[in-house]
């Protein structure tokens, strides 16, 4: 139900940051949502439609990436990854782990944008827009 | 054209996190204990609440609660007969309380004759909007989450939503006064809440008879002292 408004906070996120590549065009937008953190991909992906109309993000994509439960066992000091949302178990020694170490996460990971080839492309303008990691032609 | 991937690693939820570190340091600086109430609708928070309210205001603690739904302030208006501050917060249709709503009606409340001023208190008790979904992205800076169920919804509601009671700190099982007559399996729920939150504070409680209570009024006390002011 409120997926709504956790779009629109991505939205305004994504424009803000692509508003420091002049002439660009972001093409998609990729999120991680851990299974914790009450968010559901398909009103997210269907709330995405909706809130972007109109915006520079009209034609972006959006990409939900799945984090799955990690739990740090106290038992035998191991992390591990857990299925399902039922019970934080350790699967290794079955003890219940209150420590999670993962699968709460609601975050924006990283955005695809495209630029126009020119002089002052490739620069961010302004504060650091965060590392650039991956470039192609 | 070339393609650029920004990496952000930005939390969605950044600003309602960020102001609700502000309200958390706020609370601890004023020395209130701030609780989070959050079930769905018909659990029985507010004659939870209200039993709360008036076993502390008869013991001469200083407590106050926001509470939020959708729309009226029937709610507010069976807290204030506690005796403690009530405010009401409508939503209008939002789902959920968040950190912005918490900090500007707190404003508004300091700043009305008969305000509240946190410092003046010991507990401020925050009822959420019934949901048991939505609440729980949303931190309110508080220092305790207490999710709620009552004996009517059934043992096995904390595993349909795991993600709510996950996030509590404590949590209470209402209406255990007709938990026979709903054929209500206690030993399954303690165990189902404990699997999806392990070694989590669980108090069973009746509102109508009082059972329960005197454990809970215990853990405030404590959570209370535990602050320093």
């Amino acid at each position: 139900m409120h997926e709504l408004s956790i779009v629109e906070s991505v939205v305004d996120a994504v424009t803000e940051t692509a508003a420091k590549y002049p002439g660009s065009t972001v093409k998609s937008v990729k999120l991680r949502v851990g299974v914790l953190a009450s968010v559901v991909k398909e009103s997210l992906e269907f709330c995405w439609e909706l809130a972007t109309v109109g915006t520079p993000l009209a034609s972006a994509t959006l990409v939900v990436n799945s984090v799955p439960i990690v739990v740090h066992c106290a038992g035998c000091g191991r992390d591990s990854e857990i299925e399902g949302v039922q019970s934080l178990r350790c699967p290794h020694c079955g003890e219940l782990a209150a420590d999670l170490r993962q699968g709460r996460e609601l975050e924006i990971e990283s955005i695809e944008i495209e630029e126009p080839d020119s002089e002052s492309a490739g620069q961010p303008v302004g504060e650091s827009a965060g590392p650039t990691v991956q470039e192609t032609k | 054209m070339t393609t650029r991937i920004v990496e952000l690693r930005r939390g969605i939820l950044k600003k309602n996190d960020e102001l609700a570190a502000v309200l958390r340091e706020r609370f601890t600086r004023a020395g209130v204990l701030v609780l989070n109430l959050v079930s769905s609708p018909g659990t029985g928070k507010t004659a939870f609440l209200e039993l709360t309210l008036r076993r502390l205001t008869q013991a001469g603690a200083r407590a106050a609660a926001l509470v939020g739904d959708l729309e009226t302030d029937n709610d507010a208006r069976r807290l204030a007969a506690s005796g403690a501050p009530v405010r009401q917060i409508n939503t209008h249709g939002i789902c959920h309380l968040d950190a912005e709503m918490i900090a500007k009606h707190l404003d508004e409340w300091s700043n009305v004759e008969t305000g509240v001023e946190l410092e003046n208190l010991d507990y401020l008790f925050i009822e959420n909007v019934g949901n048991l979904v939505c609440p729980s992205s949303y931190d309110l800076g508080e220092k305790i989450r207490v999710a709620l169920l009552s004996v009517t919804e059934g043992e096995d509601k904390p595993l349909k939503y795991p993600t709510l009671f996950n996030s509590a700190d404590a949590a209470a099982i209402t209406k255990i006064d007709i938990a026979e007559a709903c054929e209500f399996d206690h030993e399954l729920a303690l165990h189902n809440i404990n699997e999806i939150r392990p070694g989590i504070r669980i108090f069973e409680t009746s509102a109508k008879t009082g059972a329960g209570v005197d454990a809970w009024m215990a853990y405030l006390e404590e959570q209370r002292a535990a602050i320093s002011r």
